[in-house]
């Protein structure tokens, strides 16, 4: 390799010619001159100890696709796992869109060079508010857990108190992510978190204690629908009323693909709505197709002015009826005043935004509702077929839309080990709850959606059966 | 452009040469209406599997299970549209869409653009990269974790450091991971009531100020000195038993490379506080210097940027946070190891700062990444380095020469990877400062360039990085177009003050849109509302 130029595909002035002919136009020998700005002793001597490259692009996808290969896709076996992360099934023409170089490969380029990137933004923006029925959407970032936590602070500028509650039974991964954002409780300005329980029954809040709890110090009370456990939550307005009159902020964690058949958050009458867009249009990439929205109302504006994300707003230009986007209340964010800011931002998951944004268009209001209507079918069916085989047990409310628990204690069987004999039927099982939910013993949570269909799901059934008899 | 062949060979020879004579650009202009304005009832975009009769047999009604007052009343107010028109109005915006992979975007410093290979693109969408549950059995994932734990083992052997996590989601997260580890370390050692100053400077980028403060720290920024270094007092001053670390680039955004930071860590190290330095901008020192070696705790590097993930459209992206020894236990779970043969998810770290994701991470770019650094091998990461250095120094000496450019700081000492310009006396002379001149070079297929972070410390700034994708050719043409837009300026004012004239739309109007509650509209529906309900019918 030292004796001869690399002269690499994605480094064209690495050719001899043109290198001599730059550093002569600077006149210097050798780049090691620039160099010369950092001193000897810390500059890196050796050469880097990691492998000799694969050059030719045959032999590098070969040894790649080599390692994908030993990767078993949702694609190659049934999967019915999901928990924060879903199968759905994703329209070619939303990969088609997110596909194209133009948008693959732009980053943060200006409001009239790249335009279209803005506009599909605001598309994505007011197409997700229509679905959770508020009016402002802000531009989301990592993922459900991470603006949760955002939302929790949020609350916390807008009301000057400190404490959230939250369902006891939130994912644990979730609550892991908050914690991380809301700081450790020894700290001045940490953000707390306190539980109230669920019902053991139905999988939805208890509202006794909830109104037992609930009280002047709290800055918003927290609930999802459907929550971790699957379950639907029938008393968001119930929520909504007891958090509103204390003075705390009602704050819903959502799944939006539910909203074609579900009362969107908007209607329920939170200040705030949180979830992760993963399932509208994304393929799930091990939990990399995730991203997580926030929303409210607008009809105060300190919502807007204390939202942790950037907020777009549709604007005008010199010729009339043609619309650009530009940033809003950019000085509230990181960008705008560094520390200053009301919380910090970075790049985060543009393009599934636009992903989401094709989806929700392709979908429409029916294609929402049917989805609705297959995945809630679905997933009853085969909660039903798993229910009839002897030791298992489907627990908590019939109230779901695609995931629900399901207990194997009957069986005598782990969920760890009816998983590892279900690879056998090229089936993965659902989220294995033991250590998160020890009271919910040996239970797992599964998801059916409208990617299953029928067969695949009696095919899970019989398996099921099979390995648990 | 009327001209004959020969004509148009010899301008295309001399385009980027002579900065009379530029690339006769047009971008693609579609009158576009918004998705919501379009399509018609009925219509649909794509069929949906529906329940089969067995199913709903068996189960009966869906709306049977959903809760009373759950069932949503009014449909969502979404576009009806058949799928070509959804498609070609997407299409559309993709063409009004410059991005990286048509445009030149030198014009992007501190972002780093270079070249993403399409067969990433390929790669990542394969179905066993894409179609992967986060929760699958690890057995099931080893090829991906095999990339993973092999990534991390470079990037430690790029920056010296001895341990990494790959779950930050871009490279601010990475950086707020940074504060948060800090922070758990001071509370295992019950410091954490004593330090609660995090030190940066006002070149880093802003994230290296913002998610220290949302970890719960107060934050001092220290100002450059007449060098354009971190005042080496004034950060002295800013060290007491009350900091917890540092966190700064370095270069900083002016490019400048601090000869002395092994002595700015020294003074943390002796206050017993921490080191960390960002290195989304690593490009100019890969294999060159390793952060590491100046003594640094822990850096972090940006895949996206420096390891060719491409940005798609900001985001997803991925944060390679890197440690010592020393930091390692409370890196977030879960952490990838390597058991013989195997690979595992490692989630048995008591001493983690918990985590700053859920799952695993855009773990798709960190695929790219491990593609990208097995292509490149040890000399060629070097030659990336050493072509970006060089790419800026030649385009410096281009863009010195324009009338009305400045560089301000380090006079006599090169620049690695990136400049801040300044068009202070641009505006002096002309009264068009960076923005119009920035609205303005569009018109000739450059990327609208990066300013500055807020705030403007170099006044008027522009910030181009032209990193070892580019080109002599394509230096030659940006610094013709700056030049152009430089000599628009002092003789065809005009031209300037109308720009944009050849983008997808016109100037922008109603700004006050972006500051204004009673104005600013972050959906269609709050624009109806607000705007179009004030105005009358759309």
């Amino acid at each position: 390799m030292a004796d001869k130029p690399f002269i690499h595909p994605y480094i064209p002035n690495a050719a001899p010619a043109t290198k001599e002919a730059m550093l002569s136009e600077l006149g210097l020998g050798s780049v090691e001159e620039i160099y010369a700005e950092i001193p000897e002793r810390l500059r890196f001597k050796g050469r880097l100890d990691i492998p000799e490259p694969i050059l030719a692009e045959r032999d590098l996808r070969k040894h790649v696709m080599g390692l994908l290969d030993r990767n078993t896709s949702a694609v190659d076996y049934l999967n019915f796992c999901g928990a924060g992360c879903w199968q759905h099934h994703v329209p070619s023409v939303v990969d088609e869109v997110i596909n194209r170089a133009e948008f693959v490969s732009a980053y943060c380029g200006g409001d009239y060079s790249d335009l279209g990137k803005y506009l599909s933004r605001f598309e994505f923006n007011s197409m997700l508010a229509e679905l959770l029925d508020f009016d402002a959407v802000a531009n989301p970032i990592y993922d459900w857990g991470d603006v949760a936590g955002r939302a929790f602070r949020m609350a916390r500028r807008i009301t000057g108190r400190d404490t959230v509650l939250v369902p006891a039974h939130i994912s644990p991964m979730r609550l892991m992510e908050i914690r991380t954002l809301c700081q450790p409780e020894s700290m001045p300005n940490s953000t707390k978190i306190r539980f109230y329980e669920w019902d053991r029954e139905t999988g939805m809040a208890d509202l006794d204690d909830l109104r037992a709890k609930v009280d002047d110090s709290h800055a918003a009370v927290y609930w999802e629908s459907p929550g971790y456990l699957g379950t639907i939550e029938a008393h968001g307005a119930e929520i909504v009323k007891m958090a509103h009159e204390h003075g705390a902020l009602a704050i819903n964690g959502v799944d939006p693909i539910t909203l074609g058949v579900l009362t969107p958050p908007g209607t329920v009458g939170a200040d705030i709505a949180c979830g992760d867009i993963q399932a509208l249009g994304m393929h799930m990439h091990a939990g990399a197709g995730c991203s997580g929205f926030i929303a409210f109302r607008d009809d105060d504006p300190v919502f807007a002015q204390e939202c942790p994300l950037e907020l777009y707003t549709v604007m005008e230009t010199k010729t009339p009826g043609q619309y650009a986007v530009g940033e809003a209340i950019a000085e509230r964010t990181s960008y705008g005043s560094r520390d200053q800011g009301v919380d910090w931002v970075g790049t985060a998951s543009g393009l599934w935004t636009i992903a989401a944004a094709v989806y929700m268009a392709v979908m429409g209001p029916q294609g929402f509702k049917e989805l609705g209507e297959t995945c809630i079918a679905r997933s009853h069916y085969a909660a039903k077929l798993l229910g009839e085989i002897p030791g298992v047990e489907v627990k908590l409310s019939p109230h779901f839309f695609k995931e629900f628990v399901v207990s194997l204690d009957g069986t005598g069987k782990s969920v760890a080990d009816v998983n590892k004999k279900l690879l056998a039927h090229e089936i993965f099982g659902g989220k294995d709850l033991s250590a998160e939910f020890p009271e919910l013993g040996q239970s797992a949570l599964f998801c059916v959606t409208e990617y299953h269909d029928q067969a695949d799901i009696e095919k899970l059934a019989s398996a099921v059966e099979e390995v648990t008899a | 452009m009327s001209e004959t062949p020969q004509e148009k060979v010899a301008r295309l020879a001399r385009l980027r040469r002579d900065g009379g004579v530029l690339r006769d650009y047009r971008s693609p202009r579609y009158d576009e209406p918004f998705i919501m304005e379009q399509g018609a009832p009925g219509e649909r975009g794509v069929f949906v599997p529906l329940a089969e009769d067995g199913v709903k047999k068996a189960v009966g009604e869906a709306a049977d299970y959903i809760p009373e007052g759950m069932a949503r009343a009014a449909a969502p107010v979404l576009p009806e549209m058949s799928q070509h028109q959804v498609l070609r109005h997407y299409l559309r915006y993709s063409q009004m869409t410059l991005g990286m992979d048509l445009g030149s975007d030198i014009s992007e410093g501190t972002c780093t653009m270079k070249y993403s290979p399409k067969l990433h693109e390929e790669l990542v969408r394969y179905h066993r990269a894409a179609d992967l549950h986060p929760w699958q059995d690890e057995d099931t994932l080893q090829g991906l974790l095999e990339i993973v734990y092999e990534t991390g083992q470079y990037l430690k052997e790029i920056s010296g450091m001895d341990g990494f996590t790959l779950q930050p989601g871009g490279g601010s997260h990475a950086v707020y991971t940074n504060a948060c580890v800090m922070r758990r370390y001071f509370e295992a050692r019950g410091e954490l009531g004593q330090r609660d100053e995090m030190i940066t400077t006002i070149f880093s980028h802003p994230c290296d100020a913002a998610t220290p403060k949302v970890a719960g720290f107060k934050v001092i920024t220290v100002m450059p000195d007449e060098n354009g270094y971190p005042d080496l007092e004034a950060f002295k001053a800013a060290v007491s038993e009350r900091t917890v670390g540092c966190m700064i680039t370095n270069p900083e955004d002016t490019g400048i490379y601090n000869p002395q930071i092994d002595k700015y860590v020294e003074v943390l190290h002796d206050a017993g506080a921490l080191a960390f330095t960002d290195q989304a901008n690593a490009n100019g020192i890969l294999g060159i210097a390793r952060a590491r070696d100046a003594g640094f705790d822990a850096c972090h590097f940006n895949l996206h940027k420096t390891f060719s993930s491409p940005h798609g459209c900001e985001g997803p992206a991925s944060g390679a946070y890197m440690v010592t020894e020393k930091l390692a236990p409370y890196l977030p779970v879960p952490v990838v190891t390597k058991v013989g043969e195997t690979y595992h998810l490692d989630y048995d770290r008591p001493e983690s700062i918990g985590r700053v994701r859920g799952f695993l991470g855009n773990w798709l770019c960190v695929i790219r990444a491990y593609a990208w650094i097995r292509n490149m091998g040890p000399d060629g990461l070097r030659e990336v380095a050493e072509i970006s250095v060089l790419n800026n120094n030649y385009l410096d000496r281009l863009l010195m020469a324009v009338k009305g450019v400045t560089r301000p700081y380090a006079e006599g000492h090169r620049r690695l990877d990136q400049v801040r310009y300044s068009l202070e006396e641009l505006k002096e002379d002309t009264g068009f400062g960076t923005e119009a001149v920035r609205d303005r070079m569009v018109d000739f297929g450059i990327q609208s360039y990066w300013m500055s972070h807020h705030p403007w410390v170099v006044p008027e700034p522009f910030t181009p990085e032209p990193c070892e994708t580019y080109d002599k050719r394509d230096l030659d043409e940006w610094a013709a177009t700056i030049k152009k837009v430089s000599d628009e300026a002092y003789h065809e004012p005009d031209v300037v003050r109308e720009a944009p004239h050849a983008q997808p739309i016109d100037q922008m109007r109603r700004t006050e849109a972006m500051e204004d509650p009673a104005q600013w509209a972050f959906t269609w529906r709050a624009y109806k509302k607000k705007v179009l309900g004030r105005q009358g019918p759309a």
